[in-house]
């Protein structure tokens, strides 16, 4: 008589154009605060490229880079940038989904209609995205406007740090599948961020790292990131895209398999 | 006879060691208010997020047939949630929109067109007699005025069954009525709703069936009067007072009723013949007596008793 549904939380993600409408939702509330939060999202970076490109680059002067020398705000500038994709995807994906998802019910919402969590997910996992590349563009526009890079190269770097966006985001939403309360993701930037932005050749080239340090380091997603983004700065490709963009893709991909799986997990019952 | 549009049977969920939900089955019919009834605790939110797919039951089928084709949950649960309209416990608005926003950002979510759905927002507005706040948002709104919101979203898909999930807990006795009232139109529009109350008098007078949940199990089924007829005697006489308890164990007052309970500082007779009781009480003219005709709060009583729910 009863055929009771026992699929896995771990199932493959079943998505559809579904998530349009929910990304529709947070673009029309961003659009009411836009300004404001522009201001909150390239001012801070800005910040530490001016004191520290320019206020520490008087002294480093040139960093050495492979064959080239490089000026270190151009170091900085084109590592930073991945660093602010990485630092928006995952404030929208963490703080502001939460609230959607716990606080505001949104979501509760938002699946008593025709929609999959599954889409949801998705829709949130992109609107990061969205907002990781809004930031950036931002950015990029005032480092050509200060005339760090006039690469053309940069309509390359575009898309990648939107992808750098995907892969971030993609990672924060697991950490929102188990969170319990804002202060869980202190925990995230303390332990996982902060010391990613030190390990992954944004201030200072991966080289200066102990060997074994510098053999994790090379993996993480936030190298794959600046190493895909800083050659673009300078008007050159990458040395080993393939592996870089690989990376990015395995992060991207697994963790949005196993936030989805956690995030079905928490509504499950 | 037309099919039923929902048909749950034998509904099973566990959580952990303890059964929220045994073996529960209903139907509701086009153009019928069912209510669910029950204690805090009872089953009654578990048993509705089955009905949208939300939670997985460990046994038991949820079907709906709207538009004449019968669909089960959780497989079909896109087809059918584009047919419902649901209003859960707590409001789910959207803080950041005003109220003709949080309508349009909803009809998008059932795919519909921008076009369709601004034209549809004056009528819910107007139905959930909001129209003077469209601009608002609804942190301005009162509380029944959110729930109103909340039941004109639900509705703007033009839905054939709403699931409503204590709609009115909250509201003043006003918002309350108004709410009725709107309920009422909607089943006279044809309709069907699924309703859970801790409101007896709502069960009453919107409800055409009655379902009753304690620990998870469906204890009666029926018509609110029939329940009536069948569990309890035709009448009540309810004495309060100084020294009023000291008549719950009067052997001569006990005769002269079918049943005595004690609650808090009021006795309560049941008896099918007030008349002798009321006489043999004016014995007592320090006490206050009430005779009235037994309702669905006594039912409600004595099927599921009078101790506090600590769930709740």
């Amino acid at each position: 008589m009863s055929q009771v549904s026992t699929a896995s939380v771990w199932a493959a993600p079943r998505l559809s154009m579904r998530w349009w409408p929910v990304f529709l939702r947070n673009l029309l509330v961003w659009r009411k605060l836009a300004i404001p939060s522009l201001v909150g999202n390239i001012a801070e970076p800005l910040m530490w490229l001016v004191a520290f490109g320019y206020g520490l680059g008087a002294l480093v002067g040139q960093v050495q880079l492979g064959d080239q020398k490089v000026p270190y705000i151009l170091f900085l500038a084109s590592g930073s940038i991945c660093m602010s994709a990485m630092n928006a995807a995952s404030f929208e994906a963490l703080y502001s989904a939460f609230s959607r998802m716990h606080v505001q019910k949104t979501w509760d919402g938002i699946l008593n209609a025709p929609v999959r969590l599954d889409d949801v997910v998705l829709a949130e996992m992109l609107w990061a995205a969205f907002k990781a590349l809004f930031t950036v563009t931002a950015i990029l526009g005032v480092m050509l406007a200060l005339g760090i890079s006039h690469s053309p190269k940069l309509l390359v770097a575009w898309p990648v740090l939107l992808f750098v966006g995907i892969t971030f985001s993609c990672i924060a939403l697991i950490f929102n599948a188990l969170a319990k309360g804002y202060d869980f993701f202190t925990y995230y930037f303390t332990l996982f961020l902060t010391p990613m932005m030190f390990l992954s050749g944004i201030f200072f080239p991966r080289e200066q790292l102990p060997p074994l340090v510098r053999a994790v380091a090379d993996w993480l997603p936030l190298s794959a990131a600046v190493e895909l983004v800083r050659p673009l700065f300078m008007d050159r490709w990458p040395d080993q895209p393939v592996r870089h963009l690989v990376v990015l893709i395995a992060f991207a991909g697994v963790s949005f398999w196993l936030a989805l799986a956690l995030t079905r997990k928490r509504f499950r019952n | 006879m037309s099919a039923s549009l929902i048909e749950v049977s034998h509904l099973r969920k566990r959580y952990g060691e303890s059964v929220v939900v045994d073996d529960v089955s209903f139907l509701i019919a086009p153009g019928e208010c069912l209510g669910v009834i029950g204690p805090n605790g009872a089953g009654k939110t578990t048993t509705i997020r089955m009905a949208l797919g939300l939670a997985t039951p460990d046994a038991g089928e949820v079907a709906y047939t709207l538009d004449g084709t019968r669909r089960t949950m959780p497989t079909d649960a896109l087809a059918i949630k584009a047919r419902l309209g649901v209003v859960s416990q707590f409001d789910t608005l959207d803080p950041d929109f005003n109220l003709a926003e949080n309508l349009l950002v909803y009809g998008r979510y059932f795919g519909m067109k921008d076009a369709a759905i601004r034209a549809r927002i004056p009528q819910l507005l107007e139905f959930a007699a909001l129209t003077h706040k469209a601009e608002a948002k609804p942190g301005e709104l009162s509380g029944g005025m959110k729930r109103r919101l909340s039941l004109a979203r639900a509705l703007v898909n033009d839905p054939q069954l709403l699931l409503l999930d204590e709609p009115t807990t909250g509201l003043d006795p006003q918002a309350r009525h108004l709410m009725w009232e709107r309920l009422q139109l909607l089943l006279q529009q044809g309709k069907s709703i699924l309703l859970t109350t801790h409101f007896m008098d709502e069960a009453e007078r919107l409800c055409h069936r009655l379902l009753v949940l304690d620990h998870g199990r469906k204890i009666a089924e029926g018509k609110p009067r029939d329940l009536i007829a069948e569990h309890l005697e035709p009448d009540v006489v309810e004495v309060y007072g100084v020294g009023a308890l000291a008549l719950a164990t009067d052997a001569a007052l006990a005769a002269l009723a079918a049943r005595v309970e004690v609650s808090g500082e009021t006795v309560f007779f049941y008896t099918a013949q007030a008349r002798p009781l009321l006489t043999a009480l004016e014995a007592h003219p320090q006490l206050r007596t009430l005779h009235r005709p037994a309702n669905l709060e006594d039912l409600f009583l004595k099927l599921t008793g009078r101790q506090i729910r600590e769930e709740g």
